[in-house]
């Protein structure tokens, strides 16, 4: 395992910022953690880290006490909106957190490379657009193979390309054993790339499971998009007692057991269905229905 | 041991870009030399040699102008991280924080070593190119060189002291100007209009003997002038503190920077990022 949390609650003056969250993330695995601003993801990746100390509850990371040196070896962070000093280059900066690892510094290029900043490696930071330094950000947390990579809300500020880069190289690590743990605000990327999901709400944890799961135990109603014939619209929405959207498409909601039935009813139609679409509750959906608390 | 010089070196590197090694070194270099012009002037004073003279003033000067660099140096160092953010993700690095303060503390030493030798060095060639008896003038010089060091070494610790506490850069800056003012310009005029007051009574003999050696800026003016030939260039409270034993100021000279850098780390280790 390598990190346990286990009843993990933060307290500002009254103001509970994290409520006896508990979870585990094992080697290989992608846990994603979403949560609204102010929900506590970044309080809890603060404690993980050994930045702040939790007022109770128990964490272990890498079987060592956070910010211990052994849990602080192995573990790299990329912090929300990756920060670096204006005045260094890339280079220079990577070189400097290569030292602080204790690493060789002709990894620096490489890792540069990698996160596809070896053209500009001798630039400024200062000259970089945000997407630039959060690629910084990354190369740094793949110093030496860390075994376990916190990650705060990492895609924010690239590119839809750089963002598919971006979970090639987290998949990479996960198949070498790094468990990863990623804070998102941008539900349906992590859809695709991540093996676990944790809720947080106000603090509480109101979720962890994968998204099937999840989807399962939200059992949240599916959405049937009938493109009906031309002017037959009105027509099939009358015969499935459904909602008209336009000229040509009828929609459907239906709960996930009746699926097969109304499906059935739709090919009754014949020839006045043209195509159905089956739209099953997205992401979105699933976080807002466990966020308003509909998981407790 | 590395890792200290891992931090010292991206602190160098950062000091230069900024320019903040060509703004110290000018002011330094500039000040020495409107100094050693200024003392050129035939003095009339025998068995003194010029560079003594010169040590003399560049003693008085240091006072002001060291721990001004020193501060100006340290200032940002921990608050300017805060405020960039970068200061969270060095913090979970398998790094002390006291190595990481120890390694900005060995690079802006260093700088301020590199703008003292080269304010001191024009001095020096300045003097020597004047009178050749100035050759006997250096040992007193190289004294005010590591002095000048130690009392640089005690602001850069208060400096990042401040701004740990601080945690942001413009309020460190206003903490070290005013403490600056403090104890190198109001700190002396205090002690004067108490001894005024005072009229020859227990504060002069017992507490301000004690009062001047607990600042690091006289406790280092009264050591330089006191074993230096020069003394009878000293002015002001220096005049008033011979009775000193040179050795207690240089105790104090030793001691500061001690002080001040644990203060420093003690403040440091409470940062939250």
């Amino acid at each position: 395992m390598c990190l346990t949390l286990s009843q993990v609650t933060k307290r500002y003056g009254n103001h509970t910022v994290l409520d006896a969250v508990g979870f585990d993330v094992n080697a290989g695995e992608r846990v994603a953690l979403l949560g609204h601003n102010g929900a506590g993801k970044s309080t809890l990746m603060k404690i993980i880290l050994g930045l702040i100390p939790a007022d109770l509850g128990s964490a272990s990371v890498l079987g060592a006490a956070p910010g211990s040196h052994t849990a602080r070896t192995g573990t790299a962070y990329l912090p929300e909106n990756a920060a670096f000093h204006p005045a260094l280059t890339g280079q220079e900066q990577l070189c400097h957190y290569l030292r602080l690892r204790g690493e060789s510094t002709s990894q620096a290029m490489p890792l540069l490379e990698r996160v596809g900043l070896g053209a500009a490696a001798k630039r400024r930071i200062g000259t970089y657009s945000k997407g630039m330094r959060q690629r910084v950000g990354l190369a740094q947390a793949l110093i030496g193979t860390p075994r376990l990579l916190v990650l705060d809300e990492p895609t924010s500020g690239l590119d839809p390309v750089s963002r598919r880069d971006f979970y090639t190289i987290l998949d990479d690590l996960a198949a070498q054993g790094t468990a990863i743990l990623l804070s998102s605000h941008a539900l349906t990327e992590v859809e695709a790339r991540t093996d676990r999901i944790v809720i947080l709400s106000s603090g509480v944890m109101v979720a962890n499971d994968t998204l099937a799961s999840l989807r399962r135990r939200a059992s949240l109603p599916i959405r049937l998009q009938i493109s009906a014939q031309n002017g037959k619209a009105d027509e099939v929405a009358r015969k499935l007692s459904a909602g008209r959207r336009n000229g040509v498409m009828v929609d459907l909601v239906c709960r996930s057991d009746e699926k097969l039935a109304r499906l059935g009813d739709i090919s009754a139609l014949g020839s006045l269905v043209d195509d159905v679409d089956i739209i099953p509750p997205s992401l979105e959906d699933i976080y807002s229905h466990f966020s308003k608390g509909g998981g407790a | 041991m590395n890792r200290i010089m891992a931090s010292a070196r991206t602190e160098f590197v950062i000091a230069f870009r900024n320019r903040w090694i060509t703004i110290a070194v000018a002011m330094m270099v500039l000040f020495s030399l409107v100094l050693s012009a200024a003392g050129s002037a035939p003095t009339g004073a025998l068995g003194v040699d010029k560079l003594s003279v010169t040590v003399a003033s560049l003693t008085s000067l240091t006072v002001y102008l060291v721990p001004l660099v020193a501060l100006l140096l340290s200032f940002d160092a921990i608050a300017g991280e805060i405020e960039r953010g970068t200061l969270s993700l060095v913090l979970t690095y398998p790094v002390s924080r006291a190595a990481l303060i120890l390694g900005k503390f060995t690079a802006h030493l260093a700088i301020l070593a590199i703008a003292v030798a080269a304010g001191y060095g024009i001095a020096a060639i300045t003097a020597m190119a004047a009178d050749p008896d100035a050759i006997r003038g250096v040992p007193a010089l190289l004294r005010l060189f590591w002095t000048s060091i130690l009392l640089g070494a005690t602001f850069i610790g208060i400096g990042y002291g401040i701004s740990a506490f601080a945690r942001r850069p413009g309020a460190a800056a206003g903490l070290v100007i005013g403490l600056w003012l403090v104890l190198i310009v109001l700190y002396d005029l205090g002690l004067l209009a108490a001894i005024v007051a005072d009229d020859g009574g227990k504060f002069t003999t017992d507490y301000f003997p004690l009062l001047l050696l607990g600042n690091p800026a006289d406790a280092f003016r009264i050591y330089n002038l006191a074993v230096s030939d020069a003394a009878a260039s000293a002015t002001g409270l220096t005049g008033a503190a011979n009775s000193i034993p040179p050795v207690h100021a240089l105790i104090s000279i030793l001691v500061w920077p001690i002080v001040a850098t644990t203060i420093a780390w003690l403040t440091f280790r409470k940062v939250t990022p």
